[in-house]
């Protein structure tokens, strides 16, 4: 007998009501999701550009990778894979992700700390902590260009006081600071995300474990690093794999502090500028696809990195 | 060497006062249980002992040496937590061995307390499992293991059964009793709201209600001499009866305590007449619920089993000598 036929009428009412549930969940993940990045992908082997999307042409790889020869015995590469702007922004972004996260989650898990304890107007410092993260971005980063602004900013103001510069800096506009304010923006606003959901994971941890330390004579760095972080790693990786997603997509703030610096184009600028500003919609596929990759294969590559480590004997 | 003194204590919660004058001298070796109704201060007063919150007022001396700032850990004591409190990411062996690594042992000697108290509690071949692989009772006994392994002078013991089964608390009471013969040296306070417990256990039982000492004695004091009206309620089980009215009023007291087991059935004429309302029957006793005329409800013990039934009118005689008498304000009143 069949499989399906020995279920009893029960359970294939339950797969059907089950189905019935998913159903717009999954039409919606295929409409906003699985349909826009497949015509992506397909884009990118195309010659589409702006204006004639409905004639593109399959070219094959081209845009990712083609050798020209000249004819007279020499030639070279072109396409993305080829293209130093797009590696430099492959590697702005990841640069950018890596030590945003880091700060976020070091200064994330310090906040989490301190919230986590007993004092009075608790509950007005948690909510207050939010603000940054609740701040649409381009608000906080049109308010930080003010901020940073080179000749009207109150950074530039308050360092020249306190004598740290002794003169204005045009923190976005220079390639040795861009970065730096990108990440600056960046860090303020995220690490309230970073604080909350490593608190979450602190509130999960029993008290009672605490006090048996204390009968035990352990000091509070040693618990924290014996008891504490331990028990509150698996959400810290979680909180990372989710802030990393987010950093490696970075767009807004690199693109409204900094437009226009090669210190601070990362691949979802890249992309945007070759689809819309240079109508080269194919070859801003091909970079959008790429960008899918690199975050695709940066994620899975922790998530596997991190599982090992967290079924390892002892942290 | 380990005796525990307790001098006008005292402990406030901000402006709640949860615990006042409390006085009691603990010998070495003693096993203390401190019993009472939830809120009553038991817990917060062994955690004081345990150092866990801060004396408001009064004096603690543990083997006559002041401990109100002292460290938890330099008291020489050990405590087991009613949720067991393990290191849930470490096994069986590190949490044993966690508390001594801070006390700057040899590997060896951790190596040897660790497997002594682990023969003694039979969790040798748990050493390597994590606690959530771990039963109910297993996880207890890891706790009170880990607390052996500290080697302490007072041993402090926050309801540890009450997160087990019924047969497995039954079982784990009797373990502790056992644990208690082989560490005769450690004195030992345990906090339970279980009269049970308090009764098999204890040398001496502190009864505390409402943050005072209600009173202070053997278990058999307790149930043969209540001082007062609570005491006689909250020790034996099932409760003592309490009758007013007029056959209270007849031996000159507010209130006449007799517990169920001293009141025997007299068919054939006796002091009291009444109907039966319930009969519980347990096998080896049976509770047998009377509306008394004149009197009230009365709950009378009787072994074995009868076939008494509900709705059916009895007679009963209360034993005189085990009579209770309170005054209104719950105190003993001679007789």
């Amino acid at each position: 007998m069949p499989e399906t036929s020995r279920k009893s009428r029960l359970s294939r009412n339950r797969t059907r009501s089950a189905w019935l549930f998913l159903a717009p969940m999954l039409v919606t993940l295929f409409i906003v999701a699985a349909w826009p990045l497949g015509r992506t992908i397909w884009f990118s082997f195309t010659d589409a550009s702006l204006d004639l999307m409905a004639d593109a042409k399959w070219v094959g790889i081209r845009n990712y990778l083609e050798y020209v020869d000249w004819g007279d015995g020499e030639g070279q590469y072109y396409g993305l894979l080829a293209d130093a702007r797009w590696w430099r922004s492959v590697w702005n972004t990841v640069r950018f992700a890596v030590i945003s996260v880091a700060f976020e989650t070091l200064f994330g898990l310090v906040i989490a700390l301190v919230l986590n304890q007993q004092f009075r107007g608790r509950g007005l410092v948690r909510a207050a902590v939010l603000v940054p993260w609740a701040i649409p971005t381009i608000v906080s980063a049109k308010m930080w260009a003010w901020m940073m602004h080179d000749q009207f900013g109150i950074l530039n103001d308050m360092f020249l006081r306190l004598g740290l510069i002794s003169h204005p800096v045009a923190w976005t506009a220079s390639p040795d600071t861009a970065m730096i304010a990108v990440l600056i923006v960046d860090i303020w606003k995220t690490t309230p995300f970073m604080a909350l959901l490593i608190l979450a994971g602190l509130q999960m941890v029993p008290q009672d474990i605490y006090e048996a330390a204390r009968l035990d004579g352990v000091p509070a760095w040693r618990t924290f690093r014996k008891v504490t972080l331990p028990l509150i790693m698996p959400a810290i990786l979680v909180a990372i794999v989710f802030r990393a997603l987010d950093a490696l997509r970075i767009f807004d703030i690199a693109y409204v502090l900094t437009p226009n610096t090669d210190a601070t184009r990362t691949m979802s600028v890249y992309a945007r500028e070759n689809l819309f500003d240079y109508d080269q919609f194919a070859y801003g596929s091909a970079a959008s696809t790429l960008l899918f990759l690199v975050i695709a294969l940066i994620t899975i590559t922790f998530i596997l990195a991190t599982r090992m480590d967290l079924e390892g004997r002892n942290t | 060497m380990a005796s525990v003194e307790l001098i006008n204590v005292s402990k406030s919660f901000g402006k709640v006062e949860v615990l006042r004058d409390i006085n009691l001298s603990l010998e070495q070796g003693e096993f203390v249980v401190f019993v009472g109704p939830s809120g009553c201060g038991k817990s917060t007063l062994l955690r004081l002992i345990a150092g866990l919150e801060d004396i408001t007022g009064g004096e603690l001396r543990i083997g006559g040496a002041p401990m109100n700032d002292v460290l938890p850990a330099k008291r020489g004591i050990a405590m087991v937590f009613q949720s067991y409190a393990l290191y849930p990411h470490m096994s069986v062996f590190e949490n044993m061995a966690f508390g001594l690594e801070q006390a700057k042992l040899s590997r060896s000697d951790i190596e040897r307390r660790v497997h002594e108290a682990a023969t003694m509690l039979q969790i040798e071949p748990l050493l390597d499992r994590k606690p959530r692989q771990l039963s109910g009772g297993q996880r207890q006994r890891v706790a009170i293991g880990r607390a052996i392994t500290r080697d302490p002078r007072v041993f402090l013991f926050d309801e540890p059964l009450s997160n087990l089964d019924a047969a497995l608390r039954v079982d784990t009471r009797l373990e502790i009793a056992a644990l208690r013969k082989r560490l005769p040296d450690t004195t030992m306070i345990y906090v339970t709201h279980d009269q049970v417990e308090a009764m098999t256990l204890a040398d001496r039982i502190v009864v505390l209600n409402g943050g005072i000492v209600e009173q202070v004695g053997t278990p058999m004091d307790l149930y043969e001499r209540p001082a007062s009206q609570f005491v006689a309620g909250f020790i034996g089980s099932p409760r003592m009866n309490f009758l007013s009215g007029p056959v209270a009023e007849a031996h000159g007291a507010a209130c006449l305590g007799i517990r169920p087991e001293h009141i025997v059935l007299t068919p054939e004429g006796g002091d009291w007449t009444g109907r039966v309302t319930l009969t519980e029957r347990l096998g080896s006793d049976t509770f047998v619920h009377v509306e008394a005329e004149g009197i009230g409800p009365v709950n009378i013990r009787v072994e074995g089993r009868t076939d008494i039934a509900a709705g059916s009118t009895i007679r009963m005689t209360p034993d005189p000598a085990s009579i209770h008498l309170f005054d209104a304000a719950g105190r003993p009143v001679a007789r």
